[in-house]
Parts: C-alpha cells; sequence; structure tokens
C-alpha cells in the first residue's frame, strides 16, 4: 500500500479523452488514457477510482492498452483488474486497479482504453408519467475525470439518445450541438476534481431490465444443445399512470405510449432451430424469425406493450447443433458458449446460467473470463438413474457486453449414451418376456380339483378336435385336387396324369383315414368330447359319402374320356352325382363350421 | 393369446392369427382415438381449452403442489369472494386425481412432462380406454366382430371428441370411459355370475362417481335392467350376483366421495336402486321358497306372503313418499329435475338455462354429433332383440334411456354417443356377417366363373376382418364354457352335469344358430352375389363417408380452444388471442391480493391464468352472488360502483366483442345478467331494458340499458375508433356515443378490444370550504344518491 501510495504521488496523465454513451438504458464509459510516468520509480499498477453511487451501478469494467509500435496500431491488451483499498485515500470511492503488462519507467508513456458500463444510472424524472408524456431521465457525474493523479487535459463528452435536452449543467466550454454535449477540453486539474453535471434528457428506448433470467443450457450428445430462458422483465422507466387507453396507443402509438416497448431482438447463433416463445399460459403467437448464415434473429412482442413499471415473464428456447459448440481435446470435451442472453439492450438484475451436462459426465471444470458464483446440482430428466450433473454460475448485474464465452471442460464415455436406449429395451423385453411366462404359467392353486381336471380333459379334447378339423380340411383339399385334375383332363387331355393324381388321391385319402381312426377313438374314449361326437360322427359319414361320390364321378368322367363316348348319358350321370357332391360338400362345409364355432 | 405351439394345425393358427389380428386392430383403434383428438395441439397449441377445464387444471396444479390431503382439505379464498369454496369437499374429484397420478408417475420414472401436459393428454389417452371399453362391453353382447366395429366407431365419433380433444380437461374425458366400463363390468358379471367380476363392478362405478355427477345415470339404469328382467321373467342368480353387490359396496364406496358423501342414501336419485335391491331379495327369496316348497305348499305361502307383505309395503312406501314430498324439491337436484320436467329449469332456475349446453339440442346436432350413427341405431336395435339375451336388453335400455336424456339438455348426447357406437357396430358388423358369409359361401363352388379380381381385392380387408372376428367369437365361446361349467360342478353332483351339458349344449345351439340369423340357417338366406358385392360396397362407403365426417369434425368444428380465436383472412391466419393477453396483463400488474369481477363465465379463466380473486365463477353454486354482480352490471355507474366496492373489487372486466365481431360477448349475456340479478333484486326489471321485447343498443335502447354498468363499460370510447361506433356482433350503430366514466378508468384493453379491464377509482376527497356553492351542490346531490343507492346495495 505504502508503495501504492507514492507511486501515486509521481504519476499523472498526461492527457484524458472521455465519452460517455446514454443513447441505450446502459451508461457506457469510454475513457482513453494516455500515461506518462512523470516520477522516479517505476510502477506497474493504475489506480481507477468510482465514486460509491457509480461503482454500485458498475456492471463492467475493461482496460486495455495499446502499444504504439510504429504506424500501424495494434496488439491491444486486456489488463487484468482487481478491486483494491488503499488506505489514506478520500472515503466513498471504490477502488480498481489495473496491472500493467510490463513496468512502466520514469518518463514511460501508455494508452490505456478503460471500458466501463453502468447500470441503473439513468433515474426516470419524473418518475411518473402518463401515457402521452415522453419520457425525460437524468443522468449525473463529474466534468472532470475523478483520478487520484493530475490530469493535464481531459475533454468529455456526452452523447444522447435525442437531440431533445431539457437541461444540462452549463459550465464554461460546455457545448450542445445536436444529440451530443462536448466539456472541455480542460487542462491541468489537480487530483481528486469533482465537478457534478447533470443532464436530463428525453430517452424513449427500451428500458427492458431482467429481474431474473436463468437460462439453461442442455447438452444431448445426440446432436443438440437446448438453450431455454427463462426472463422475468420489468420495463424500468418512468412508471406509468393514469389511463391506458387502447384507442389512443393504436391511433397515435409514438405520441400516446412513445415510452413503451413492444418489441425486443434477440440474435441467436446460426442454425438455431426449434425456437419456441411461451409464458406460463400458453403460446406467445405475436414473434417472427428470420436468419442467415451468421446469425438468427429472433422478434419477439411481448403480448402487451409494456409501459413504465409494467411487467411480463416468459420462456424461449431454442435448440442448436452440437458441433457449433461442443470441442473435443485430450480426451475431454469442453462445451464454449456465449454467457449472457442474446436480447439487445437488456440489463439483467440476477442471472442464472445452468449447464446441464448429459448422465456420466466427470471431472467438471467451468472457466468464465469474470468472477462469478459458481456451484454444482443434480437433475433428473428423461429416465434418469443417477441424474445428470448440472453446473450453475450465477452473476448479477449483466449487460450486453458480458456475452463472451465460457468454457465447460468435462469427460463423457460415448458408451453412456446407449444407456437409456438399450434401458428401454431391456424393459420391453422384460415384459414381454414376463407376459409369455404369466401366459404359459398354470398359477391353479388346486392341481386335483374337478374343475382343474376337466379343464385339461378339455383341453386335450379341443387339440384333438383342431387335428380332426386339419385331417378334414386336408381331405377337401385332396377332393379339390381330384376336381381339378378332372378339369385338367378335359382342358389338355391327359387321361395319365389324371389318373395318376387318382392315385396319388386314393393312397392319401387312406394315410389320412388312418389318422382319422385314431382320433375318432380318442374323442369317443373322452368324456369330456360327449357332446361334440354326434357332429364328429356326421361329419365324418359325410364325408365318406362325399370321397365315394367323388371317386364314382372321378372313374365315369375318366372311363367316359377313355372310351371317348362322351354321350348324353355319361353326362346326366354326371350331373346327377355333381348335384349329390355339391350338396354334401355344403353339408361338410356347414358341419365343419359348426364344429369350428364349438 | 398364445397359440398352442405344439400343434400347428391350420385352425389353431388361424385363431392364433385371428387374435393377434385383433389385437392389433384394438391398439390401432386406440391409436386411431388418440390421434384423431390431436388436431387442437396441432392447429393450435398444447393449451388447456374452454372454462371448466382451467378449474380442473388448476385443483390438478394445487394436488400435484401440496399433496392429496391437502388437496382434500383445500379451502380456496381465491374464488367466491368474499365467501371462498371448500374445493375438496365439492368437486368430482375423479379426474384430478387421474392426472396426478399419471404425473407422478410419469415423474417418478423421471419423464419429466409438465402438470400442464399431462392434463391436456389425459382425455385423448382416455377416449383411446374408452374404445377399448366399448369393444369388450359390445363383445358380451354380440361377439367380437361387433366388439371391433363398435370400437371403431367410438373412437371417432364427433360427439365424444367434442368432450375429449386434446386440452379439453373436463370430467366427461374420464367419465364416459369410466361410464362403458361399468357397463361392461356389469354385464360380464350378468354373463359369467362371477363374484370377481362383480366386486371390480362396484370399484368401476366408485371411479365414476369420482369423476362426474352423471354417475346417477349408471344407479338408475342398471336397477331398470334388473326390473326389466325380473318383469320378463329373466331372473338368475347370475342377475343377483351383478345387482346386489353393486348397491351395496358401490353406495358405501359412494359415499366415500366427499361432494356425493351422505347423498348417496338421501337424494331421490339414488332411489331406484334401494326399491330395486328389495325386489330383487324378495324375489330371490320367492324363487329359493319355491325350490324346497313343493307346488301346492308355494300356492299357500305365496298366498300369506302377499296378504301380509302387501301391507307392510303399503306403509313403507307410504312413509317414504311423505319423507320425499316434504322437501321442496322433491329431493331431487335442479339438474336432474330439469331432466325430468326440460321446462323446469326456464322456468325456476335461470342459471341453469343460460348454460348454453343445458339447452335441448336441434335436430342437425343430431346428424352432425352421430352422423350415420343415427341411421344405423334403429338396425342396432332390431338386431339386438333377434335373440333377445340379458345383455342384449340391457344395451337396448341404454340406447332408449339416452335418446330421451339426449333430447332434453345437448350436453348428454355425450352419453348417447357411445350406445349409438354400439348399436351401430352391431348393426354393421351383423350386415357385413351376412353379406360376406353369403360371399364366401358361394365363390368356392363358382371359383370359374366368379373368382373376379374385384370382389376379391374389394372385399378382402372386410373378409378378413369378419374372419378374425369370427375366430375371436369361437375361442371366446370355448374359454368362456370351461369356466361356466366348473362352477356349476363345484355346486351340482357328477351326474347332473351330464343333463347340465346337454341343455346347455342345447340352448348354445339354438343360440348361436340363431345369433347367425341370416347366415346360420343359411340356405334360404345367402343373397346372390352381386347384391352382396354391391351391398358390402355400399357399407363401405357409407363407413367411409362416416370416417370423413368424423375427420372433418375433429379437425375444424371441435378443435377451437375458445381462448385462442382465428380467423381466416386474405393475407393469411389472423390470431386473437385477447383473453390470454388480458389475463397475463392482470397477473403481472396487478396486486396479488387484488379482487377482480366479472360475469361467472370468467371466473375460471381468471383464477387459472391470472390468479387473482374472483367473485363468482363458473362453480355456481350460490345465485345470489351471481345475481349480486348482475345486478351490479345492470346498475347505473354510481350504484354499481358501490357495490363493487362493498365486494372489495378493484378491477372490472368486460368482454366486447363489437369490434372484431366476436359474438359471446357480454353485451350478448347481458339478458341472462339482468334476469339472474332480477331474479334476486326486484329494483332491477327487465322489462326496463327491454325495448319491443328486445334487448336493444342502438338508438332505440332504453335509457336504463344507455345508462348500465354493461353498456358503458363496453362502449367507453368506442365511438372513437370509427367515428360511427357501429357495432360488428349487432350490426347497428350504438345508441350512446360519447360518455365519459365517472367512477371507473380504463387500465387496460386488449389488442382487439376483446377484453376490457376497468379499475374503480377510488372515492373523491370531501372538499371543504372552497367554492362552496357549486361544490356543495353536487355534493349533496351525490351523498343523496348514494343514500338512494345504499338501499339498493344488497351489501349493506
Amino acid at each position: 500500500m505504502a508503495q501504492l501510495l507514492k507511486s501515486e504521488l509521481v504519476w499523472w496523465r498526461s492527457f484524458n479523452l472521455l465519452l460517455v454513451d446514454l443513447t441505450s438504458q446502459h451508461v457506457r464509459l469510454f475513457t482513453t488514457l494516455k500515461v506518462e510516468n512523470n516520477g522516479t520509480d517505476s510502477v506497474s499498477e493504475v489506480l481507477l477510482p468510482f465514486p460509491d453511487h457509480q461503482s454500485k451501478n458498475l456492471a463492467f469494467l475493461t482496460a486495455t492498452t495499446t502499444e504504439e509500435k510504429g504506424k500501424s496500431k495494434s496488439s491491444s491488451q486486456a489488463l487484468p483488474i482487481k478491486v483494491v483499498n488503499p488506505e489514506g485515500m478520500p472515503i466513498s470511492l471504490a477502488w480498481y486497479s489495473a496491472s500493467l503488462p510490463k513496468e512502466l519507467g520514469k518518463g514511460g508513456q501508455l494508452t490505456l482504453e478503460i471500458r466501463a458500463v453502468f447500470t441503473h444510472a439513468l433515474r426516470p424524472f419524473p418518475e411518473k408519467i402518463t401515457q402521452a408524456d415522453a419520457q425525460l431521465v437524468v443522468f449525473q457525474d463529474s466534468a472532470y475525470y475523478l483520478s487520484p493523479y493530475v490530469v493535464k487535459a481531459q475533454s468529455f463528452t456526452v452523447k444522447l439518445p435525442e437531440p431533445r435536452v431539457e437541461s444540462y449543467t452549463k459550465l464554461e466550454n460546455a457545448k450542445l450541438s445536436g444529440s451530443e454535449i462536448k466539456y472541455g477540453p480542460y487542462e491541468n486539474i489537480p487530483p481528486f476534481s469533482y465537478t457534478p453535471i447533470v443532464v436530463h434528457f428525453a430517452s424513449n428506448g427500451p428500458f427492458a431490465v431482467a429481474k431474473d433470467l436463468v437460462r439453461e443450457i442442455e447438452i444431448s450428445h445426440w446432436g443438440n444443445v437446448q438453450i431455454t430462458e427463462h426472463y422475468n422483465l420489468i420495463h424500468a422507466g418512468a412508471e406509468s399512470i393514469g389511463e391506458f387507453s387502447r384507442l389512443d396507443y393504436q391511433a397515435r402509438p409514438y405520441l400516446r405510449g412513445a415510452s413503451a416497448f413492444r418489441h425486443l431482438i434477440a440474435k441467436l447463433p446460426p442454425r438455431a432451430h426449434s425456437v419456441y416463445y411461451r409464458d406460463e399460459i400458453g403460446n406467445i403467437s405475436t414473434s417472427n424469425l428470420w436468419g442467415d448464415s451468421t446469425k438468427t434473429l429472433l422478434e419477439i412482442e411481448p403480448r402487451y406493450p409494456l409501459f413504465g413499471g409494467w411487467k411480463t415473464s416468459f420462456t424461449i428456447g431454442y435448440g442448436l447443433p452440437l458441433h457449433d459448440f461442443l470441442f473435443q481435446s485430450e480426451g475431454q470435451r469442453f462445451l464454449n458458449i456465449s454467457f449472457g442472453s442474446p436480447m439487445n439492450e437488456l440489463v439483467i438484475d440476477n442471472l442464472i446460467v445452468k449447464v446441464i451436462l448429459p448422465e456420466g459426465s466427470k471431472d467438471i471444470t467451468v472457466s468464465v473470463p469474470f468472477p462469478i458464483k459458481e456451484w454444482q446440482e443434480m437433475k433428473f430428466s428423461h429416465l434418469d438413474m443417477v441424474g445428470r450433473p448440472v453446473v450453475v454460475l450465477e452473476k448479477t448485474n449483466v449487460v450486453p457486453e458480458h456475452n463472451q464465452y465460457f468454457q465447460v471442460k468435462y469427460r463423457f464415455n460415448n458408451l453412456s449414451l446407449f444407456r437409456e436406449p438399450l434401458m428401454l429395451i431391456s424393459g420391453f423385453f422384460f415384459l414381454f418376456v414376463a407376459c409369455i411366462i404369466y401366459t404359459h404359467a398354470d398359477f391353479t392353486i388346486s392341481k386335483s380339483s374337478a374343475s382343474y381336471v376337466a379343464k385339461l380333459q378339455w383341453d386335450e379334447v379341443q387339440t384333438a378336435i383342431q387335428q380332426f378339423q386339419g385331417v378334414m380340411s386336408r381331405c377337401l383339399a385332396i377332393h379339390d385336387k381330384l376336381e381339378a385334375s378332372l378339369r385338367d383332363l378335359s382342358r389338355t387331355g391327359d387321361a395319365q396324369a389324371c389318373k395318376a393324381a387318382r392315385k396319388a388321391a386314393d393312397s392319401s385319402l387312406k394315410e389320412l383315414s388312418k389318422e382319422l381312426k385314431s382320433l375318432l377313438g380318442f374323442l369317443q374314449s373322452s368324456p369330456q368330447a360327449a357332446q361334440i361326437l354326434p357332429k364328429v360322427d356326421e361329419l365324418v359319414v359325410k364325408e365318406k359319402e362325399l370321397q365315394e361320390k367323388l371317386m364314382l364321378k372321378h372313374s365315369i368322367v375318366v372311363d367316359a374320356f377313355e372310351k371317348r363316348s362322351g354321350g348324353r348319358d355319361t353326362e346326366s350321370r354326371v350331373a346327377s352325382i355333381q348335384q349329390k357332391i355339391t350338396a354334401l360338400r355344403l353339408e361338410v362345409d356347414d358341419l365343419l363350421e359348426v364344429i369350428d364355432e364349438i | 393369446m398364445a397359440a398352442p405351439e405344439t400343434s400347428p394345425t391350420p385352425s389353431s393358427l388361424r385363431n392364433a392369427f385371428g387374435h393377434v389380428f385383433s389385437f392389433f386392430i384394438l391398439i390401432l383403434i386406440g391409436v386411431l382415438a388418440f390421434s384423431i383428438r390431436l388436431f387442437s395441439v396441432i392447429k393450435y397449441e398444447s393449451v388447456i381449452h374452454e372454462f371448466d377445464p382451467y378449474f380442473n387444471y388448476r385443483v390438478t396444479q394445487f394436488l400435484t403442489k401440496n399433496g392429496i390431503y391437502d388437496f382434500w382439505n383445500w379451502f380456496d379464498d381465491r374464488t367466491w369472494y368474499p365467501l371462498g369454496r371448500v374445493i375438496g369437499g365439492t368437486v368430482y374429484p375423479g379426474l384430478t386425481l387421474t392426472a396426478g397420478t399419471l404425473w407422478w408417475l410419469l415423474n417418478s420414472l423421471n419423464i419429466p412432462l409438465s402438470v400442464e401436459t399431462v392434463c391436456v393428454f389425459t382425455a385423448p389417452i382416455f377416449s383411446a380406454f374408452a374404445s377399448w371399453a366399448t369393444y369388450l362391453l359390445t363383445k358380451e353382447v354380440k361377439g367380437a366382430g361387433a366388439g371391433l366395429t363398435a370400437a371403431a366407431l367410438l373412437a371417432m365419433v364427433p360427439s365424444y371428441i367434442s368432450r375429449s380433444v386434446a386440452g379439453s380437461y373436463d370430467n366427461e374425458a374420464v367419465a364416459i370411459f369410466a361410464l362403458i366400463f361399468t357397463f361392461y363390468l356389469y354385464i360380464k358379471t350378468l354373463n359369467t355370475g362371477s363374484l370377481f367380476y362383480a366386486t371390480l363392478n362396484s370399484i368401476a362405478y366408485f371411479y365414476m362417481v369420482c369423476s362426474w355427477g352423471g354417475y346417477t345415470f349408471i344407479i338408475n339404469l342398471i336397477p331398470m335392467h334388473v326390473l326389466l328382467c325380473i318383469v320378463t321373467g329373466r331372473y338368475s342368480s347370475r342377475l343377483y350376483i351383478a345387482y346386489a353387490p353393486l348397491v351395496v359396496l358401490g353406495t358405501l364406496l359412494a359415499a366415500l366421495v366427499p361432494v356425493v358423501g351422505f347423498n348417496a342414501v338421501m337424494t331421490s336419485e339414488h332411489f331406484a336402486s334401494f326399491l330395486v335391491f328389495i325386489i330383487i331379495h324378495v324375489v330371490a327369496l320367492v324363487y329359493y321358497i319355491k325350490g324346497i316348497l313343493s307346488p301346492r305348499m308355494f300356492k299357500v305361502a305365496v298366498m300369506l306372503v302377499l296378504s301380509v307383505g302387501l301391507v307392510i309395503c303399503c306403509t313403507v312406501v307410504a312413509v317414504l313418499i311423505a319423507l320425499v314430498a316434504s322437501s321442496p324439491t322433491k329431493g331431487w337436484s335442479g339438474r336432474s329435475l330439469s331432466l325430468l320436467d326440460p321446462t323446469y329449469a326456464s322456468k325456476y332456475i335461470p342459471i341453469i338455462a343460460s348454460v348454453s349446453e343445458h339447452q335441448p339440442p336441434t335436430w342437425p346436432s343430431y346428424f352432425m354429433d352421430l352422423n350415420i350413427l343415427a341411421f344405423l341405431v334403429p338396425a342396432g336395435i332390431v338386431a339386438c332383440f333377434l335373440p333377445l339375451s340379458d345383455a342384449s336388453s340391457f344395451v337396448i335400455l341404454y340406447i332408449v334411456t339416452s335418446v330421451y336424456f339426449s333430447g332434453v339438455m345437448v350436453r348428454l348426447m355425450l352419453v348417447l354417443a357411445p350406445a349409438a357406437c354400439i348399436m351401430s357396430g352391431i348393426a354393421l358388423s351383423g350386415a357385413f356377417d351376412v353379406l360376406t358369409r353369403s360371399l364366401k359361401f358361394q365363390l368356392p363352388g363358382t371359383s370359374e366363373i366368379f373368382a373376379s379380381d374385384a370382389v376379391d381385392t374389394g372385399s378382402e380387408s372386410v373378409i378378413l376382418n369378419k374372419d378374425g372376428a369370427k375366430e375371436d367369437k369361437s375361442e371366446d365361446s370355448v374359454k368362456e364354457r370351461p369356466s361356466k361349467k366348473s362352477k356349476k360342478k363345484e355346486k351340482e353332483k357328477e351326474k347332473e352335469k351330464e343333463k347340465e351339458k346337454e341343455k346347455e349344449k342345447e340352448n348354445a345351439g339354438t343360440l348361436s344358430s340363431r345369433s347367425h340369423a341370416g347366415t346360420s340357417s343359411r340356405r334360404p338366406l345367402v343373397l346372390p352375389v352381386e347384391a352382396s358385392v354391391i351391398a358390402i360396397f355400399l357399407l363401405v362407403l357409407l363407413v367411409a363417408f362416416y370416417v370423413v365426417h368424423c375427420v372433418w369434425a375433429a379437425a375444424e368444428a371441435y378443435s377451437a380452444p375458445s381462448i385462442v380465436l382465428t380467423s381466416q383472412s386474405p393475407d393469411g391466419l389472423h390470431v386473437f388471442d385477447d383473453f390470454r393477453e388480458a389475463y397475463a396483463w392482470l397477473s403481472h400488474n396487478t396486486d396479488v391480493d387484488d379482487k377482480v369481477a366479472s360475469w361467472w363465465d370468467y371466473g375460471y379463466q381468471t383464477t387459472a391464468m391470472a390468479n387473482r380473486t374472483v367473485i363468482v365463477d363458473n362453480n355456481t353454486w350460490n345465485n345470489t352472488h351471481i345475481a349480486t354482480v348482475g345486478t351490479a352490471m345492470s346498475s347505473p355507474e354510481k350504484a354499481a360502483w358501490e357495490i363493487f366496492n362493498s365486494l372489495d373489487v378493484k378491477y372490472v372486466l368486460v368482454v366486447f366483442g363489437g369490434l372484431v365481431g366476436y359474438p359471446s360477448d357480454d353485451i350478448n349475456k347481458f339478458l341472462w345478467m339482468v334476469r339472474i340479478g332480477g331474479g334476486v333484486f326486484p329494483h332491477i326489471k327487465e322489462p326496463d331494458y327491454l325495448r319491443d321485447g328486445q334487448y336493444r343498443i342502438d338508438s332505440q335502447a332504453t335509457p336504463t340499458m344507455l345508462n348500465c354498468l354493461m353498456y358503458k363499460l363496453s362502449y367507453y370510447r368506442f365511438v372513437e375508433t370509427d367515428g360511427k361506433g357501429f357495432d360488428r356482433v349487432r350490426r347497428t350503430e350504438i345508441g350512446k356515443k360519447y360518455f365519459k366514466l365517472t367512477h371507473f378508468e380504463e387500465v387496460f384493453t386488449t389488442h382487439h378490444w376483446m377484453v376490457r379491464i376497468y379499475k374503480l377509482k377510488s372515492p373523491r376527497n370531501r372538499i371543504r370550504g372552497k367554492t362552496k356553492k357549486s361544490k356543495s351542490k353536487s355534493s349533496s346531490t351525490i351523498s343523496s344518491k348514494s343514500s338512494r343507492t345504499r338501499k339498493k346495495n344488497p351489501w349493506n
């Protein structure tokens, strides 16, 4: 600390350019410092103080040096910044110190660019306005750069969104031109000079503040990064009082409701897909999406225009291709994705980013370019057994400048991908196996009970009848074959083939009748088959008859063919037999069906 | 289900094939029933529909968040302010518990679906269940073929779709399944005489009681059927087993549901079941005594019992009638009474009459909701009579009663739909049976000539279907038989068994021969091939027409969620999302404890979507409270302010369709506000609002009308939109164009002006001194007015 103090005495600034950008709700302060070491010792740090009322709104602070090497300005380098607390300094100042890349010797020169972003630094005044009023805000700062060093020369520019300025502090060398107010140049300002200035101007830009934003980034190694963002939005400008008239708003939207904002634009990464926009009561249909190869633009309109003090909440979600954001190195995978919200010009009071890694990830490390709160959770999602590790990052006061890439590194075995499909497959497999076992198992309690025995017998009878039916149908098939052979005969005149068919049919019919006998024997012996037996017997008889008639017809036709008689008498004989055959066939079919129904 | 693997004979394979085939047909029917109801999700979004479903959704949310015990004890202070409502004791919990259980199950399997998603898809899932239940029921009545046809018809009947599209999260969605399933189990018990099914039946009945007030239909229909069976001499022990446990167990279980409670024994709706319960016991006793006494002794006993029993019966009946008559509504609830006497509601309870779904339906709505079923039902009834069994007589009774009820209330069309599907399924499958059999029968004999490909391909599916069905039937009867027999065997001796079997066989034979009326006695009833081909073709055409109509109805007519409206304009689809815009505004930009007054239609939505306390909602349990709001809406501004202020109301919400032509807005509902308000507070007189017997808002309107709050809130600054104040719903220019509001201020109006929200201005400070004359005059008029209105205000 002593050294710091000492060094502070011997340093001073050669030139100082300030630009404050007030065109949005953020206050962006760009400072270009040309620093010269006028002291004796070489020093490695530059102190940057901010008054307390500013520092509590300070969201973002960077310092870069631009070393001038010849003509080409290049190699700008970000400096590490830390909070310090030097002793003996005026109170109500917050101190930051930027460490220089290399020590600055006596007489050394350096250009520093400092970029600071403040949120909630514009105060609406008046605090409550009606629908018809424009929104006026007040900005307060010092015309002189607050510094522990001597400032040789400085100028200060305030950039406003509109040329409409209610009032501003008129110092010497203050000039308003268009939408810019210039203070300075001032020269040789002693350390800790402070001259308050107040600018009161109209600003109708969206004062959208997300009270809470939860971003969930879920990685699926099947090829998708799903991002879900839950917004809790408020219009933080001047509060709206009095009537809200839709009529006025619709008729003259830029006069009656100038301070309201109706849409927000989210700039999503390219190839974003499956975009949705909804809130807790359903889809919100007022949105627009268009994109090219470098970005996807999503224009969303809240359900109602947001006037000052009005709140809303909604969720947007989109999927991104995995290979754009997930990379592999040394057996590790790392996710490289932006931190903040894709919405432009949004202040986020409290941002929580949850990175949900796939089930089975290990060795998780996170690297974020700015300080944040970080912890880990578990989340159970689709059919998880052990849960997915979730990295939670929390940061307050986030501005678009925080939209930087951060990395999450982890190890993940590709085989874990197949855990859930395999689980499903085995689940269904065991279900079916259980079904099969259930249908085949016998859950009868008493194996000797009369009903159980009867059931067993009945089953046997059933199989016997089924076999019987099979035999019958085969018989009928042979009959059909015989008929077919007769038709062939009339077509081709090949009597030999016909005879052969007849022979084959005879032999197979004989075999079938043997089978039939054994079956009938069984059926007759079984008491359970008593009720069905008459039908079966009848069927057998009929079938026999049918068979005989068919054979008769066959031999008649073949004979007639061989003798080439072909006379009327054979035809009439055949016809009479044919009638009987069809009648018998019908009966047999009927009987088969009756048996079938039993 | 499993085919015997040892003997792969053709017929067993065919059986197995038929089984698997009908199993897959059933699965497909389930998929059809589910997916035809997804039009609303595809065309709109996955969102809860209409009014009542929002309440159910809110209750489900509460249940999933706070658990079952808090749910039973839930006193809801967000509604009926300042009275509140005991939700746990006044809601049918079946639907909520079902969806809650479903959600819990999915989440315990780590499938993270939101409550909303589960609620949205509950109805389609249960309609798949309902079609399966229809299959089971019809199978019990007429075999599997009819079952499959009926299930397919039910899967897409428009009447049922209208109440069970995805998002229509209402009691009916679950209750229709419960209804059909209860009927199935009753028939199953009746057919098998199994006590197991009887127990299941009472559990199914319990589920039905949990889900819907329509359970009274079951508890009246089943006793009617039992009575019918007894009267027609069909009493059997199976009937006793089907009925007695249902009454005892069912009533005990029903009394467990808080919303029913002692109503299960106290109200007249349940009276019939107890009466029939007594009768069936008497009949059972008579049959028993008849069995043990000789015929002569029996006659003596009958004489004795009749003389004594009649006296007792008379006294009991007299006491009961006296009890019932002593209550003003004769022990019937309003809705039931309006069922029995269709003119009752419009005479006495305007609040029931004001609901459009309680109106009688028009003829076109029968065609719209049932389509060809309306014409097939008579054929089905005839088919049911051909062999009149216990089961088919039940179905006939079901259709007759439900036709009557649907004629009284359009919403009960929903009860008619399953009956119509069953009947049409029976008719269609019977017709296909006859036609395809006559085809099949004639084809092999004349195959050379008639085996035309056209016939084959044309009717292939039909034949296949029928085959499968037939297989099922045979398999089924085979399955049933041993169980029946085993029962009997347990009861009786071996010798008797033989006789029994023979008898039964005869029965079965006659039954089966009759059941295939056209087909079993084939020869005379075989239709010519040409005729049957043409008939099949026409039938398929008819069914195709039905399918087209159902898909159209599902896609166009019944899928709108009614909170999002769309209109087709030349430059694409235009979405009117005003309701949710207003509710979202309320929920984000008003204080959590603010009270919002609106007509009762919007109560459920306001509590569910905006999470704000409402004065009245769609559970219209307190007529006086609704009348208060109606009175306020039909009073002049000052009086209305007094009423609303006394109710702590901060915001008033009105729905106004005049700008975009949305017809069901508050001005069109205004007549009910006046009528209901006037029914309780006589200073609201309907004639004051009428000109020539009509509600008018144009220049002919009465001054009372033009000064009432509803008119003012609806048309405030409306004239400035087009300079004339042309109302597109009423197709007229409004009567009073320029006026200012003194006690209300506009705080929000949605994009299409469909919802307008006003805030009650806080009372102006009393002004003393300064400019005495004018101010004192005005203040005195105000005070005198207020004193006058104070008398009118029911809350002081």
